[in-house]
């Protein structure tokens, strides 16, 4: 076990754990975080994804001891205690069904909005296709996202 | 965390939290306002409580019981609903509770798409029961009769135009003996406020926030993580084992060995193998990686599932059991003008719900409390009375909510290893399934070989159809003896086979068991639609006519199919056929209407092609046209998927929607995806990098889905959606490239 400090949705944590123990693991376990979900463990559903420095990032890839100063945000901290545009659009297009995979899911649709306000659909399915929904709500998810974009101006 | 005080609060504290700042809200509103004719509120302490699923408070607080589970269909959302609309509730004052597993609320086992089917009537008269006592109350208060009482949205208004709110209502209902039923009257469907319209799921706001929980976010002080390595071929036990290397890893706390239960397993038994307990999930997976295990070897130790499928194909080949037969399927073959006969294989299949498996247990002085994702509470509450040897009422479950489902959290090893595991310990535990674990351990889809022969005679008319399906039953994870399909796993599509053929024989053959098997989404519907679908598909070809007019034809006269006449086997999906008959002409319209939605044969580009398949499962009449198209390297992209859906009356019409949309990714994931072998008794695949599911690249750009308008008896939407799909999906195919493809998943360029 060793001591990191890392920051958090903007607030200093304190965590002990093993170097290589994946992030994901330090959100759920040791900071109560059970907004971010396990859903593969190799980086290949998204269910796990988290924010470093604004990046869409797979907290089940990273290791605790690799992530220095760079910020983390989770799904608790992405907009509360309000809501974010992209959860907004979700609620109003009634994307979820079981929800498992949906925080992930809002979490690589803001970090997409974030760097591209007005994607195209071959962008969408680019920075989604790291999320798998079981459920299926994918046709839901690019309306939602489509609804959160700005168009450009003229 | 909180979740462990949020499940422990009892029924009658919560209610009284909840009240506390409703009321607070509610006199401020009576004391500001002028019209004192109005009493809203009574003493907040007051229940009224008619039945197990509703109960109002002084306060005027509605707390209805979901009793089924939520996977994703929202019936956490849309069995409140109906109770809301005949109790005439303000569904802005509802609140939901989820029910704990127990056989006083009926049947909680949350599949087979039963759920709307089965407590639409309960639930209504449920509310309806409870407004009626709200309108006596009235009555009663105000000296007047009855009938001139009504509930409307919260409150019973008096003609005169005075009213009660139900929450003064509350206590003096309370007092009252529930009427006869010949004085309760349900609402006309006319009249209904929120069954039939759109209503968003209770739990999105929470789902978008992360605060949703599921089962793997139950967190209670001092729980344990465990993670189980299970003998890579299901069932068999452990030889030897070293923990030494895993002992040795910090927060590592107990390694100790679970039983196998042999093969069969059955539903409820664990699997076994070595347990290792740590104190957080990262140190509980690198104990386990660094056990050293050497597997006992049990009788399935030879099973490879493609040999298995090829030995039961040439089994379907040879004449079988029957298992309907209806006229002379040998001799119309000896008169056909046109014979065509096709093999269709779908292999295994597991459910890999997003959330895999996971349960928290906390056994203690023979008492045992378990938090789990489950679809079937009060299966559990039994399994872990069996297995632990306590009463049942020393057993309490609590169901989150699951990530997903699918049939796999219908059984409950997973809670089982939980509750043994707290027991072995002394202390609470959470059991974790990896990917791997889920994938590799599933009850998997059975594995099926089917060959369909078909006479078309000199009027082309088909009048000959032998159907032999050859897989593994389900009830072969359970006894030995089931090795031959049943007659329920063959109602699901294949001896409800429903077209107007003159001349029909279905038949099995044997097929053990030789892996756990379990039911997933439609269960051998999956199979027998591609079939069926795809053989009809070809018929059309043979036979020189448009598909759907083709359809049209097969189907025959309106009417009502006495199955009984026809086979012994079949079950209705245990309804009685007088109830749930099965009417050709419900089947018909959704082709119809699928034919104009669809704009059925409308030009298209070279490399793309429609398709188009009906299936009725779950007592759903459903039809799908599928567009494909190919490009060059035999990329398939998916435009538009239009579903056409009888499901009698929708009650939550966007939830059948998005069933529907889903259910058309799902069924991508099927019928373009997905595969699980097993080599030398042990699955082969074991994560998303080498088994496969749909992804936004891959599934449908568009699916509309259109719901036919009726007051018939509400039917399933969880289910019926993945049926018809596949075979709809390989027709477009064949309408793209001119191959067809009787395997699944399809692989173009082989
Ligand atoms: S859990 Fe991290 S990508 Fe699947
Ligand atoms: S909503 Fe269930 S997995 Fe996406």
């Amino acid at each position: 076990m060793a001591t990191y400090h890392i920051n958090v949705n903007g607030q200093d944590q304190q965590v002990e754990a093993m170097p290589d123990t994946p992030l994901l693991w330090v959100l759920r376990d040791n900071l109560q975080l059970t907004g971010t979900k396990f859903g593969c463990g190799i980086a290949q559903c998204g269910a796990c994804t988290v924010h470093l420095d604004g990046n869409a990032t797979r907290s089940c890839g990273l290791l605790i001891s690799s992530i220095g100063t760079q910020k983390i945000t989770t799904i608790e901290g992405l907009s509360a205690p309000g809501l974010h545009a992209v959860q907004k659009a979700w609620i109003e297009e009634n994307v979820p069904q079981c929800g498992f995979c949906q925080t992930g899911q809002v979490m690589s649709a803001v970090a997409l909005i974030t760097q591209n306000s007005n994607p195209t659909d071959a962008e969408i399915d680019t920075a989604m296709s790291g999320n798998i929904c079981r459920c299926g709500t994918y046709e839901r998810i690019k309306k939602a996202i489509k609804r959160a974009s700005t168009p450009k101006p003229n | 965390m909180d979740d462990h005080k949020i499940f422990k609060v009892s029924r009658r504290d919560f209610i009284k939290t909840t009240s506390v700042g409703v009321t607070g809200l509610l006199i401020g509103v009576s004391v500001s306002c002028t019209d004192n004719k109005k009493n809203l509120t009574g003493d907040p302490q007051s229940r009224f409580t008619p039945n197990f699923f509703i109960t109002i408070n002084g306060s005027g607080d509605v707390t209805l019981i979901a009793h089924r589970s939520e996977m994703g269909t929202g019936i956490r959302t849309s069995l409140p609903l109906i109770i809301a609309d005949e109790l005439e509730a303000d569904w802005n004052r509802v609140k939901i509770e989820q029910a704990l597993g127990d056989i006083k609320y009926g049947d909680q086992n949350t599949d087979g798409s039963y759920s709307v089917r089965m407590f639409f009537m309960p639930l209504r008269k449920a509310g309806a029961f409870a407004r009626t006592m709200l309108e006596q109350a009235a009555a009663k208060e105000w000296g007047v009769d009855v009938s001139t009482c009504k509930a409307v949205n919260h409150e019973v208004v008096h003609t005169s135009g005075k009213s009660f709110g139900f929450g003064y209502l509350a206590a003096k209902a309370a007092l009252l003996p529930l009427p006869d039923e010949n004085k309760v009257t349900l609402k006309s469907p006319k009249d209904f406020k929120y069954i039939g319209k759109t209503s968003s799921i209770v739990d999105i706001q929470d789902i978008v926030t992360g605060k949703a929980r599921f089962g793997l976010d139950v967190n209670i002080p001092n729980c344990k993580i465990a993670v189980i390595k299970r003998n890579p071929e299901p069932g068999a036990g452990v030889k030897s084992f070293n923990p030494d290397e895993a002992n040795k890893i910090s927060g590592v706390v107990k390694i100790f060995k679970l039983d196998a239960p042999g093969f069969p397993t059955n539903f409820f038994k664990p699997l076994g193998g070595i347990v290792v307990v740590a104190e957080n999930t990262w140190s509980a997976l690198k104990g386990r990686d660094a056990l050293k295990i050497s597997w006992e070897k049990g009788k399935n130790a030879d099973y490879t599932s493609s040999s298995y499928i090829a030995n039961m194909m040439k089994g379907a080949k040879s004449k079988g059991k029957v298992r309907r037969e209806n006229g002379d399927v040998d001799k119309a073959f000896k008169q056909s003008k046109t014979i065509l006969e096709a093999e269709y294989i779908v292999p295994h299949l597991p459910h890999s719900p997003m959330e895999t498996p996971c349960a928290v247990a906390l056994f203690k002085d023979q008492t045992c409390e378990v938090w789990a994702p489950t679809q079937d509470p009060q299966g559990a509450r039994k399994a872990l009375a069996g297995v632990l040897g306590i009463d049942e009422k020393a057993i309490t479950v609590n169901v989150t909510l699951l990530g997903g489902a699918f049939g796999r959290k219908s059984k409950p090893d997973f809670i089982v290893e939980a509750a043994l595991i707290s027991r072995n310990i002394g202390g609470p535990v959470k059991v974790l399934w990896t990917r791997e674990d889920d994938i590799q351990h599933d009850f998997f889809h059975a594995p099926s070989a089917q060959y369909i022969k078909v006479g078309i005679d000199k009027n082309n008319t088909v009048d000959a159809w032998l159907h032999r399906s050859v897989f593994p039953s389900i009830g072969g994870t359970a006894v030995d003896q089931a090795n031959e399909p049943s007659g329920g796993e063959l109602s699901l599509g294949m001896i409800d086979m429903p077209y107007d053929i003159k001349n029909v024989r279905c038949e099995t053959q044997q097929a053990p068991t030789k892996i756990r098997i379990g039911w997933l989404r439609s269960v051998s519907n999956i199979q027998h639609a591609f079939a069926i679908g795809s053989m009809v598909d070809e018929i059309a070809f043979a036979r020189g006519v448009d598909p759907v007019q083709n359809l049209l034809d097969m189907i025959g006269e309106d009417r009502k199919i006495d199955f009984t006449s026809l086979t012994k086997e079949l079950e209705n999906y245990n309804e009685k056929q007088e109830d749930f008959p099965w009417e050709t002409a419900r089947f018909k319209n959704v082709i119809r209407v699928a034919k104009e939605k669809s704009n059925w044969g409308k030009q298209l580009p070279k490399g793309s092609g429609q398709g188009i398949a009906v299936h009725r499962s779950f007592l759903t009449y459903v039809a799908c046209v599928v567009e494909v198209s190919v490009d060059a390297n035999n990329k398939i992209t998916i435009p538009k998927v239009d579903y056409v859906v009888d499901c009698g009356l929708a009650v939550n019409p966007e939830r059948v929607k998005s069933q529907f949309e889903g259910g058309a990714s799902f069924s991508t994931s099927i019928a373009l995806k997905s595969e699980v072998t097993v080599k030398d008794g042990a699955v082969v695949e074991s994560n998303f990098n080498n088994f496969f599911l749909a992804r936004m690249s891959d599934a449908p750009l568009e699916t509309a889905v259109h719901i036919i308008e009726t007051n018939e008896k509400p039917t399933g939407a969880g289910e019926p959606p993945v049926p018809p799909f596949a075979p709809a999906l390989c027709n477009a195919l064949f309408a793209a490239t001119g191959k067809r493809i009787r395997q699944l998943p399809v692989k173009l360029s082989a």
